[in-house]
């Protein structure tokens, strides 16, 4: 019986002093995961993140759905950055059809692109919040992303799951009265968002909890190939807005937040302070866009591509770079559409950050990573 | 035919209440009254007005509500009624469901939203009895491998010492179920149970989670009982008693806060972390270790370590009132008793009732019972305030904030009161 096992069945020896923790996927600080959780008292010895729980295939799926009835399932993987999620697919299944969109149109998913990362980064936050036993950090950005839902409402129809941006345009245009509308909220919502600063962001016992937790260096973030929030949290000036402009952001004016720390309280600070720069750019947009137009170039009723061609897009999201690549064979259906995600790639630093650390900096450390589960999984 | 209950028959409803007319009778007239019969033989009863009180004049005094006040005087100077009602366990029961309440609401209109609305009507306020009923109807689950005698006798072992904490307490001059001269030391002594407690049920559940919250749990108390004790030693040092009677007659001019607001925070901040409230309620971090040492109780388990939890929160307020803010001393706000009853009996229309009995409670008591709530509900307020402000801090900020920061602040506090006693400003003796 001496035999070899293969590496995965390996018996390994048992230290008496570590004791495994399975943290989720029934835990209320795991979302839909497992993180396997080794400790020595109270420090973390190793850590293994399992996703994997809320894999729907969502790459297959597309390979049987034509180019148009693809987009409301592939915005399930994040549905309150649903825009986002489906901004480079539009992008690419455009040039692949090589569709010119309207200017108007442009505007318009640049305004709901960005209303929709403050809703994701609201409830991120609201999670960050409760994950750090702060419960009115959980309530008030629950209730404040309600604004922006709202606006996102009357403008597509639906409060998430918008289904709103289409190869050629958006699905409609905006409702009348819209741009005063959405100033006043936004503006509104901007007020409240620096409210928070004095009852989270300012806190003197989050500071010293947060600070100096998983420290990500500028070097190992980007080996790690880490993206978003993260990568600027630790001195990375990368932000896809600005390195490759997609859409009009090269004509609008925002900056990006870089922090040098590379801490939890940095890589949380980060998406507060994006949010900001979201208003900024609604605002410049709602101001530079072209009052009236068409937003949506017709199509023909079964678009096909032409021929083998292949595309690659990528947007930042708002959990990082989201990227996507389709084949085309020349059916109405993609060959393969594949989805490059944010989440994931900032779920590999994880059991770097977390080795050395306590167990109570496991869930700020673990949400500051800007780690959507069912994003990751796809 | 009725659309609600399609089955429903008369003739069936009239027989099932017949049924239970006869079991209801069956069963008094076999166990009732024969449990009463044995009551009545053994229990001494007592003499009201020169007459002893047989079973036959206290069911007359029934029927006559005015003579009745005699029999309620007369079961208020019995020990149960101290244990069970006032200023027992009921009492504290009582200020335990208004903290919850107010809990719930002032949380909810911190954080911009209603808090408990439907229940009851008016603004939620029968939704802690719904909870209950709630816990009541679910069943207990206890883990297969967990040590089941231990399992299930920690919450009430649990509810029993915060119990016997409350019963230390005075809320108002003589009313205090025990009233011993080592009152104080009384308190540390079951202070120092809560961590075995603890630590015995989060040891027979048999689980990883519980297990660490309550390590964390043994750690936070038994660091934070040492400042706590060493915070109260400078009302000890002026007061020179134990009691806490005593120690509330002796602030009848000022409260000790006045003189040692060091040893006040100190106490205020340790009975934070005894409590395991936010932002020291890291043996129960959710996102961490789930729900910590509670983790694998359900049902009324877990019911009574939440009676017991808010018992202790009563208490440690309590506490903090009456060695810091003065007891039930205050100005006398309570309307002293119009003795015009007394004198001439209560005119209703034609009828004149003459109560025997009146007043039932004094002037004093019930001054006092007015101000130690009042004080009480403010220092629950502040103890529940940093939930709505402050996230959860670490367990390594926890004991350095307890070893180094409080510990040496408790000396601090110490000192300030053996200066004023030896200057003769206070204590025995003083000038003050």
């Amino acid at each position: 019986m001496n035999k070899e096992l293969p590496p995965g069945l390996a018996l390994q020896k048992v230290d008496e002093r570590i004791m495994t923790l399975n943290v989720g996927p029934q835990h209320p600080g795991s979302g839909h995961m497992r993180i396997i959780v080794q400790i020595d008292g109270d420090f973390i010895v190793a850590c293994d993140p399992d996703p994997g729980y809320v894999h729907r295939g969502e790459e297959k799926m597309a390979e049987y759905r034509n180019y148009i009835t693809n987009i409301p399932h592939l915005e399930r993987p994040v549905i309150h950055d649903s825009c986002n999620v489906l901004y480079p697919y539009v992008l690419g299944v455009e040039e692949l059809l090589g569709i010119e969109v309207p200017e108007r149109a442009k505007y318009i998913r640049v305004i709901a692109s960005e209303l929709n990362r403050c809703v994701y980064t609201m409830y991120w936050l609201a999670i960050y919040g409760i994950f750090l036993g702060h419960s009115t950090m959980f309530m008030w950005p629950a209730g404040d992303r309600e604004l922006l839902i709202d606006l996102l409402e009357k403008m597509t129809g639906a409060r998430v799951t918008h289904a709103h941006f289409v190869p050629g345009g958006v699905r409609n245009d905006l409702p009348p009265n819209f741009e005063d509308v959405c100033l006043r909220q936004v503006n509104y919502f901007e007020k409240r968002i620096k409210e928070y600063a004095a009852v989270f962001y300012d806190n003197p016992i989050l500071i010293a909890r947060t600070a100096n937790t998983g420290v990500l260096s500028r070097e190992d973030a980007i080996r790690l190939g880490t993206t978003g929030s993260v990568l600027r949290a630790s001195g990375v000036d990368y932000d896809l807005r600005k390195k490759e402009p997609y859409d009009v952001y090269d004509e609008l004016d925002f900056q990006t937040n870089v922090l040098k720390e590379g801490d939890s309280y940095a890589r949380s600070k980060i998406p507060w302070l994006d949010m900001m720069e979201s208003c900024r750019i609604i605002r410049h947009a709602l101001q530079k866009m072209p009052k009236s137009g068409s937003v949506r170039v017709k199509l023909k009723p079964n678009p096909k591509g032409k021929g083998l061609d292949s595309v690659y897009k990528r947007v930042e999201s708002g959990r990082g770079s989201l990227g996507c690549y389709i084949v085309s064979d020349g059916k109405p259906e993609p060959y393969r559409v594949k989805l490059s995600v944010g989440s994931f790639r900032n779920l590999i630093a994880l059991p770097y950050l977390l080795k050395g650390e306590k167990l109570g900096n496991m869930p700020s450390v673990y949400w500051s990573l800007n780690y959507w589960p069912v994003e990751a999984d796809r | 035919m009725s659309v609600i209950a399609p089955n429903f028959k008369f003739s069936e409803f009239v027989k099932s209440l017949l049924d239970n007319v006869f079991w209801i009778i069956l069963i008094f007239s076999l166990i009732g009254l024969p449990a009463v019969q044995v009551i009545l033989f053994y229990i001494e009863m007592p003499v009201i007005d020169g007459e002893l009180l047989t079973p036959f004049l206290a069911l007359t005094w029934l029927a006559d509500p005015s003579r009745t006040l005699p029999i309620l005087k007369a079961f208020m100077t019995t020990d149960l009624f101290r244990i069970a009602a006032f200023p027992g366990f009921g009492f504290a029961a009582l200020i335990a469901a208004g903290t919850i309440f107010i809990e719930r609401k002032m949380l909810a209109k911190l954080q911009l939203r209603v808090g408990p609305f439907y229940c009851g009507k008016i603004e939620g306020i029968l939704q802690l009895m719904g909870d209950g009923l709630k816990l009541i109807s679910k069943e207990i689950i206890i883990p297969a491998k967990a040590d089941k005698p231990i399992f299930w006798a920690a919450p009430v072992i649990f509810v029993a010492t915060a119990a016997a904490f409350v019963a230390l307490i005075p809320v108002a001059p003589g009313w205090v179920v025990a009233d011993v001269d080592v009152g104080l030391l009384a308190v540390f002594a079951i202070i120092g149970f809560f961590p075995i407690i603890t630590i015995l049920s989060a040891w027979s559940s048999n689980s990883k989670f519980p297990f660490i919250g309550g390590i964390r749990a043994l750690h936070q108390m038994v660091s934070f009982e040492i400042p706590l004790i060493l915070s109260l030693l400078g009302v000890v040092i002026l007061t020179g008693t134990l009691n806490l009677s005593e120690i509330v007659v002796s602030q009848t001019n000022f409260p000790w806060i006045i003189f040692l607001p060091i040893g006040a925070i100190i106490f205020f901040i340790t009975i934070l972390a005894e409590l395991e409230r936010i932002p020291f309620d890291l043996p129960e971090a959710e996102s961490e270790i789930v729900a910590g040492w509670l983790t694998e109780f359900s049902g009324m388990i877990y019911g009574l370590v939440q009676l017991g939890t808010y018992l202790k929160l009563y208490a440690f307020a309590a506490l903090f009132v009456v060695l810091f803010l003065g007891g039930w001393t205050g100005p006398m706000i309570w309307p002293p008793f119009p003795e015009e009853i007394i004198t001439d009996g209560i005119v209703m229309g034609p009828i004149t009732a003459k109560i025997p009995g009146l007043p039932v409670f004094s002037q004093e008591m019930l001054n006092g019972v007015v101000w130690f709530v009042i004080k009480t509900m403010g220092v629950i307020f502040f103890i529940l305030l940093p939930r709505g402000v402050f996230p959860r801090i670490r367990i390594d900020m926890l004991l350095s904030l307890g070893w180094y920061k409080l510990i040496g602040l408790a000396f601090v506090n110490i000192f300030i009161a053996l200066g004023l006693l030896y200057a003769g400003v206070l204590g025995p003796g003083g000038i003050l």
